[in-house]
């Protein structure tokens, strides 16, 4: 017998709140109201808007998406970047406070709820862009997060309704010690700061930056977290957010394929977000003319970038190089013309205590796997990696102990920078006192320019007086393998002069 | 009976007419006892097939010996001996165990069958991608291949070897993995003194020791992890196995971010002090300090002497902050080549103490002192090995193939017994297979009860099981949970 309830409602006349269903329900209009400056883009704007409107917002937004990108590239710190922001969020993005007495309030807000959700469609299609997307709009609201106004953000994290615990009175008691020692480096007020904080406990995953910094006190799985350390806290909930927006949006993109207004628009916006990246192809930087073999190595080391010939002194004093040293210093030859047949002669010269077969077996791959000869199918297609960047050596992978890549003018502490550098012949007092400075303000190119210039200030000189100098040969080296093409090219100017014209381009 | 899966049992748990709120504590003693049943059910099965009949012994063709024949075992014999090694996968190796461990349940489940396995061959060809149904088939395989050692990586949304049909599509994803730490003894070189590269002694296994004292308390205090393995790596480190759930389907952020947590000697071979810290130092490192203090006098200034000629001195001294008080230590050293570190250690504050300069910083002495104490003995990781959700890693008990050492779990509460050169090797460990004398009145006795790796394994064997009770309890529980909507349905 069927049992009847006649409570309940009939299954098909039920409310749908399953999300999944919901996401291709029509959209139903909305009035949309911004009672905050910032915005976690939670619902989609539902008005309409003009076709030129929908271009203009979106290029005015990726404009600023492009420029943070490229500060995060120059490792600039955030209130540089602020800094840096400052003038073109006020021309392209403006977004006034509540306090602010400004009549396009409403405008402001709504073309950057508008503009989000246009580069949301266009660069959720793939994983990369949507994880660029991610990370630049991230730094956005960071950037906005930080600028707020104390009150309005008060208001607008309260409106978020994230549940954060309170910690119980006596874990406060109990812990006490343990929270002063990670709320002390505030500054002259700790302690009496201290006794009035309020503390919330959450689970550590949801605070990771302040767990790898160790700027939280951690027990059994949960992070201890003052309030003012909220804005890390509500920045990582605006990432996740989006992450996961970004992969509904994805989900529902193709729907869009019929739409012959958009689509083309989208596609543009997407394609003009490549990165500003430094992808060196192999060929470019290679020199000609030049005898890039693996008998001329020790004569062309005089052409390297410190952080390429410190590696290449410790390989032929210790026969051995780590592993992240070898890729970094193998890709760079690789930049600069050194074919797979003569690096992998380099190599096994360069180790020169192991047997052939050792070598064979423990080190050969891997330089093959860096030329692209082996490996995976986008591996060998893309023929292997691009040589590093000074960017990419600067923020990735530091130097473990024993370990001897990286930057020199990063890495190394002062004494044994400087020793380095006397010892490539380097001793220049205001040279070395310049690099110091440059050190520590974090400007590590700047350091490693000034040595390039020092180091071929008699070429430069003549170059200049000359005018073969082009306005791009004159640009703050950014790669390895410039600094090489540079000095090369530098070095025997004279001699290609005799031979007719001089290589110089860019 | 032996392989009837436990559900069922739990179903008859739920389905029996106790009052409400009683079933579930009910469910875990009907469970409990009747999965001792199934396991004892599993041994007896497995002492049946243990020869393989059927299979060609395709290695052992050239060797003399008929293979799983008894063999005279000297010292002579290399542990990559082929069949050495066989017999330890054959007799030896806790396939079970491992499969427990692995899948969390009795019955093969995905956690399990879609793990990926990684074979290094003896022509050091290294297979990757490999998966299996059950414990037998992946027995089977080693057997087959008898790979010099293989490695144990996530557990994926796929079957790996199917992973060709999902090319490049999200479908094909790491789910979990163990939350890994890898400590290895040549990232001390530089403070170590006793041995270098690929050597170790018992007096620079120390540096382990305070290591692994170091990250495991602040995994279980500080993360809340419980399960967690550390295992000898064979040679000269130690490997962590961090088996909670939780810890398992983290994605690689949070497994960096408890890396840079536990991550406090950085710098390369150039960058001098590697030791920065900020003050206050966080409870972490200073309940860090406190265990590492001890073995600092002991086990780095009395036994490694690390600065005890006029080179290594000079390190230390690059580490003081105060360049008067550099100068006149440097002149103190000069004049009594040779003196031991511990007198060194000493001489710093008695130096600083007599030095009346106005302006001395006891406070930045006394930083950079705590800062030379951590450098010399704070856990140095291999963070790579953690960082990342696919990383793979060797398999407990696997024989190391230089040393023929064993992989075996290090028992964290006896950590300071444990020496890693008394571990047992294939070698001895066939020997005392061959040497064991049948007991007749004890019946069916398992090969690896015979031999000294017995405690190693029955130490595995209860880590596996409270994981896998944990597991238990969590998925009883929510079985017991989802009950709840349905039967208001009604």
């Amino acid at each position: 017998m069927k049992r009847q309830d006649f409570n309940r409602i009939d299954a098909k006349r039920r409310n749908v709140v399953d999300h999944r269903k919901k996401q291709f329900a029509d959209p139903t209009y909305k009035e949309a109201q911004y009672p905050h400056r910032l915005n976690f883009y939670a619902t989609p704007p539902t008005a309409d808007i003009t076709l030129e409107q929908f271009e203009q917002w979106a290029i005015d937004r990726l404009r600023i998406l492009a420029e943070l990108e490229a500060c995060s590239f120059r490792n600039k710190t955030l209130s540089e970047t602020a800094l840096h922001m400052k003038p073109l969020l006020d021309k392209y993005m403006p977004l006034d406070a509540n306090s602010s007495s400004s009549t396009q309030l409403v405008a402001q807000r709504q073309k950057d709820h508008y503009s989000h959700f246009i580069l949301r469609l266009a660069f959720s299609s793939t994983e990369d862009l949507r994880r660029r997307f991610s990370r630049v709009e991230t730094m956005l609201f960071r950037l906005r997060l930080s600028a707020d106004d104390m009150r309005e953000r008060a208001a607008f994290v309260q409106g978020l309704n994230l549940d954060w615990d309170p910690v119980p009175e006596d874990e406060l008691r109990q812990f006490a010690a343990e929270l002063a020692a990670v709320s002390f480096g505030y500054g002259k007020k700790a302690q009496q700061a201290r006794d009035e904080e309020t503390w919330c406990k959450v689970d550590w995953g949801r605070v990771p930056d302040l767990v790898e910094s160790r700027r939280v006190f951690l027990r059994a799985g949960k992070a201890y977290v003052p309030f003012r350390e909220q804005q890390s806290m509500v920045v990582a909930e605006f990432t996740t957010r989006l992450e996961r927006a970004l992969e509904l949006t994805a989900r529902a993109l193709p729907r869009l394929d019929e739409d012959d207004r958009l689509t083309p628009i989208l596609n543009h916006l997407s394609k003009n977000f490549v990165a500003p990246d430094s992808n060196y192809s192999g060929g470019s930087t290679a020199v000609e003319g030049a005898e890039i073999t693996a008998r001329n190595m020790d004569n062309l080391v005089q052409h390297f970038p410190m952080c390429m010939s410190s590696m290449h002194r410790i390989l032929r004093r210790d026969a051995k190089l780590k592993h992240f040293g070898r890729l970094q210093y193998s890709l760079f030859l690789k930049g600069i013309g050194l074919s797979l047949e003569e690096c992998l002669l380099f190599w096994r010269q360069g180790f020169s205590k192991l047997t052939d077969d050792e070598f064979n077996k423990e080190y050969r791959y891997n330089v093959r796997h860096v030329y692209g000869d082996v490996g995976g199918d986008s591996n060998r297609r893309g023929g292997g990696y691009s040589p590093y960047s000074c960017q990419k050596i600067l923020t990735e992978h530091p130097p473990g102990p024993g370990e001897t890549h990286g930057c020199p003018y990063r890495h190394f502490n002062m004494e044994n920078l400087t020793s380095l550098l006397q010892s490539s012949g380097i001793s220049d007092r205001a040279v070395l006192q310049g690099v110091k400075e440059d050190k520590d303000n974090q400007k590590f190119h700047m350091a490693c320019n000034r040595v390039f210039e020092h180091v071929h200030k008699t070429e430069l000189k003549r170059a200049r007086d000359d005018g073969v100098l082009t306005a791009s040969q004159l640009e703050t080296i950014v790669h390895p393998n410039e600094y090489f093409k540079r000095s090369y090219l530098l070095k025997h100017m004279g001699k290609q002069q005799s031979g007719g014209d001089v290589k110089m381009d860019g | 009976m032996a392989n009837a899966p436990p559900t069922t049992i739990l179903d008859e748990g739920v389905a029996s007419d106790e009052p409400v709120g009683s079933p579930e504590i009910k469910v875990k003693e009907v469970s409990e006892v009747k999965l001792e049943d199934i396991f004892a059910g599993v041994d007896s099965d497995e002492d049946d097939d243990e020869e393989f009949p059927g299979r060609p012994e395709r290695v052992d063709r050239d060797q003399s010996n008929s293979p799983g024949s008894p063999r005279e075992v000297g010292s002579s014999v290399k542990a990559s001996d082929p069949a050495l090694m066989r017999s330890f996968y054959q007799r030896l190796f806790p396939w079970r165990y491992l499969f427990q461990w692995l899948n969390h349940s009795p019955t093969p489940t995905d956690d399990f069958k879609h793990r990926e396995f990684a074979f290094t061959l003896r022509n050091d060809a290294y297979l990757r991608y490999q998966a299996f149904a059950s414990s037998d088939l992946l027995r089977k395989d080693v057997l087959r291949l008898m790979p010099s050692r293989f490695e144990i990586g996530p557990v994926y949304s796929a079957n790996p070897r199917d992973r060709k049909m999902f090319q490049g599509s999200a479908a094909f994803r790491p789910l979990s993995k163990e939350l890994c730490f890898d400590i290895d003894l040549t990232d001390y070189d530089d403070v170590r003194t006793c041995c270098g590269k690929a050597n170790i002694c018992n007096k620079c296994w120390q540096f382990i020791t305070m290591a692994i004292k170091v990250v495991d308390v602040a995994l279980r205090d500080d993360f809340g992890f419980k399960h967690i393995l550390w295992v000898y790596s064979g040679r000269r480190g130690a490997h962590a196995w961090v088996c909670d759930k939780k810890a398992r389907t983290m994605d690689d952020l949070k497994r960096r971010v408890i890396a840079g947590y536990l991550e406090v000697v950085r710098g390369g071979a150039q960058s001098g002090k590697k030791v920065n810290l900020r003050r206050p130092l966080h409870p972490h490192l200073t309940r860090s300090l406190d265990i590492l203090k001890a073995h600092f006098q002991d086990d780095v200034l009395e036994a490694q002497d690390p600065w005890r000629s006029p080179e290594q001195s000079e390190k230390l001294l690059q580490l003081l902050p105060d360049k008067e008080l550099i100068e006149s230590l440097r002149k103190k050293w000069d004049s009594s080549p040779e003196r031991a570190s511990t007198s060194k250690w000493a001489d710093i504050d008695a130096v600083a103490k007599a030095s009346t300069s106005k302006n001395f910083d006891s406070k930045a002495l006394l930083d950079a002192k705590q800062d030379i104490v951590l450098e010399y003995t704070y856990p140095r990781l291999d963070i790579e090995v953690s960082k990342k959700l696919n990383h793979l890693l060797k398999s407990p008990f696997v024989v190391h193939p230089g040393t023929g050492r064993v992989c075996v779990p290090i028992d964290t509460r006896s950590l300071e017994d444990f020496d890693p050169l008394g571990v047992p090797t294939v070698q001895s460990l066939i020997r005392e297979i061959d040497a064991w004398t049948e007991d007749s009145d004890k019946q069916s006795q398992q090969d690896w009860e015979k031999t000294s790796l017995k405690p190693y394994i029955d130490c595995f064997r209860s880590f596996v099981m409270t994981l896998m009770k944990d597991e238990r309890d969590v998925r009883v529980k929510r079985e017991h949970d989802e009950d709840q909507p349905d039967s208001l349905e009604f």
